[in-house]
């Protein structure tokens, strides 16, 4: 470790830090979005980022024409949840009895028709949506100044997880779907309604996604087809880096590489951040390798097999 | 019979190779450049046939030994004198090496199926999403390193001054040399081992196949496919890292899925049949004169067919249009009568 990225952690450079944090966040709540459907259906939703993308253009939307800022994530909130719906009905439905390979090649398809579908409606130019750029400003903070979507990030993402944490641990719903993720078999023996619990998974799936396309509006105004698409990627990584099998370690997971992307690309001079993807999937590769069933995981249980 | 009925496996896709190259050569010369790109697909199609259809293991990182390829041929074929001018800080045994066309597309080929050896040394282990992530992982790091390592390459900016060698001729042949390399595979012995490990894997290891070291030699094999593609890509038109990146790994998967993951007939259908739409998709988006009017389709239509279609075969036909089956005639012919006579 070079002693700039040492004085980076002593403090020297807190908005690296605070960005950090604000990313693992979002990458978190996107990681909580992808896990939940994956543990119900066994679905990796390579699409995820382009509900994200849906999302933007809805703000974007709204934007242009001046509409007031709620009514923006009003908006925002019913394309994404209508989208995520009708993705559910009309692919994944269709879908429950195949492997996940092939599933993933499904959504990998789905993935690039919705991003196309965008670059035709709208043009690969791109929107501005930019009714929350206030949010951009910094905050002094006992003399830093860090940005105050940074803060509002990690906010929400602290807001949403326990949210989630109460609901998947308290109510009968949040139950049935913790039992469906373990083994859904089992669970559906035992009286779990399985539409119920795929329903209500999509459904968290799909508002985390439009919060997540809120929250990453601020930081990059700019909506392209392509929205979203690498941090899709880089957060199905962190989910299989942490253990795909169950929601939490899938969660650290997202938020550690966020973490370690935001921090490390904030950090290091161009020339070596420049190469943070590789870095990221070789450890991604090599924990694959290693402990097959996550990095968070107790060993015994075994995500992946191998041969 | 049997001898007959698997020589009927190499000969029709054989066959179907032969007339995709006779079309090219009827076509006006803007045309048959989309005709050389589809028997370039082929070759990429086929490569990973080789390896997902035979092993039933999902890889995202073909395309990134059709880079690999592309990168290697295209930096050993470009004359030493421009060299300097276009990439400044080339090391220096690539600077100042040039080789002809064909041993440029051998040794792309070659290096391939070295690169292919060493990811394949840790990577076979892993089998289903794990594998499918691991192999994307592959393709990602591959991409960060060609674009923005410049000792080996043009590093973002893309290829000129490579030799534009890529004909009619040489894309056909190199597309019968891949269908025949496949062919060949499929009937050996190694290739009916994988097989085995894709039906049944815990049967296979019981009568002593190495899943594993199958896995392994098919990935190898695939490897130096699609680097040859991959070097006849860098030889056809001016590729850069954008280009061999994702949207070659979604339209070239789309091909595999929609002919049918299981079978060289279907990789090969699969192959054409897309390349036939894309293509004219592609002309479309121009804006083309037919049926005595203008089709002035916008851009991006392509990627919503083919996305749509590949999304509508694995729901609707999981096994593709060929249902992942060679192509065995007398029994196509007899089933074709018997479907006919039904009132």
């Amino acid at each position: 470790m070079s002693s700039a990225t040492l004085a980076t952690v002593l403090g020297a450079d807190w908005q690296t830090l605070a960005d950090a944090f604000g990313l693992g966040g979002i990458y978190a709540l996107m990681a909580v979005g992808i896990g939940l459907v994956f543990g119900v259906l066994r679905l990796v939703n390579f699409a995820y980022g382009q509900l994200i993308m849906a999302g933007g253009y809805a703000l974007a939307f709204a934007y242009e024409r001046g509409w007031p800022v709620w009514t923006g994530i009003l908006l925002c909130f019913a394309v994404v949840l209508l989208l995520t719906l009708a993705m559910d009905r009309v692919v994944f439905r269709p879908l429950r009895e195949q492997s996940p390979a092939v599933m993933l090649v499904a959504t990998f398809a789905v993935a690039f028709l919705l991003q196309s579908i965008a670059q035709l409606w709208f043009s690969s130019q791109g929107k501005i949506a930019a009714s929350l750029s206030s949010l951009n400003q910094p905050w002094t903070i006992s003399g830093v100044d860090i940005r105050k979507i940074s803060i509002v990030a990690t906010a929400v993402a602290i807001g949403c997880l326990l949210v989630l944490v109460t609901v998947l641990g308290r109510t009968s719903i949040g139950l049935h779907m913790r039992a469906a993720a373990l083994d859904f078999q089992t669970a559906r023996l035992l009286g779990v309604r399985a539409n119920r619990v795929i329903g209500s998974a999509v459904l968290i799936s799909g508002l985390l996604a439009a919060t997540v396309a809120v929250i990453m509006t601020v930081q990059t105004p700019l909506v392209t087809p392509d929205f979203a698409l690498r941090d899709t990627i880089l957060v199905l990584a962190g989910v299989v880096l942490g253990g795909m099998n169950r929601l939490v370690p899938a969660t650290l997971g997202g938020f550690a590489i966020g973490f370690a992307s935001g921090f490390l690309g904030g950090a290091l001079p161009t020339d070596k951040s420049q190469y943070l993807p590789s870095f990221l999937f070789a450890a991604v590769i090599v924990v694959l390798l290693i402990r097959p069933g996550g990095l968070f995981t107790r060993s015994g249980q075994r995500a992946v097999e191998r041969v | 019979m049997r001898r007959v009925a698997s020589l009927v496996e190499l000969l029709v896709p054989a066959l179907l190779v032969a007339l995709v190259a006779l079309v090219g050569t009827i076509v006006s010369t803007s045309t048959q450049t989309y005709v050389i790109t589809a028997l370039v697909n082929v070759v990429i199609v086929v490569a990973l046939y080789v390896f997902i259809g035979n092993s039933g293991v999902l890889s995202f990182g073909h395309v990134s030994f059709v880079a690999v390829g592309a990168w290697t041929a295209g930096i050993l074929s470009i004359p030493v004198a421009e060299k300097p001018a276009i990439m400044p800080s080339l090391a220096g045994f690539l600077r100042d090496t040039t080789v002809a066309n064909v041993p440029s597309l051998a040794i792309a080929a070659g290096v391939c199926a070295f690169y292919a050896f060493v990811v394949g040394l840790p990577l076979m282990r892993l089998t289903g999403l794990a594998a499918g992530i691991a192999t994307f992982g592959v393709l990602e790091i591959t991409h960060n390193v060609l674009r923005y390592w410049e000792k080996i390459g043009p590093g973002v900016t893309t290829f000129s001054a490579v030799p534009e060698t890529t004909g009619l001729l040489q894309a056909a042949l190199c597309a019968l040399v891949a269908v025949v390399v496949a062919f060949a595979y499929r009937h050996s012995r190694y290739g009916r081992m994988l097989r085995a490990t894709r039906e049944d894997v815990a049967a296979a290891r019981a009568v002593g196949v190495s899943v594993y070291g199958q896995r392994l030699i098919a990935f190898v094999l695939s490897g130096a496919l699609a680097g040859l593609a991959g070097g006849l890509y860098v030889h056809l038109l001016p590729v850069n890292t954008e280009s061999l990146y994702l949207n070659l790994t979604f339209i070239t998967l789309a091909m595999l899925v929609i002919g049918g993951a299981t079978s060289l007939w279907g990789a090969v259908v699969g192959a054409v049949a897309v390349s036939a739409v894309d293509s004219f998709l592609a002309v479309a988006e121009n804006g083309i004169h037919i049926f005595g009017g203008v089709l002035n389709l916008p851009a991006g239509t392509r990627v919503i067919v083919v996305g749509g279609f590949m999304a509508l075969v694995l729901i609707l036909r999981p096994s593709g249009i060929t249902g992942g089956r060679e192509l065995v005639l007398p029994r196509a012919w007899g089933r074709a009568l018997l479907t006919k006579s039904r009132p």
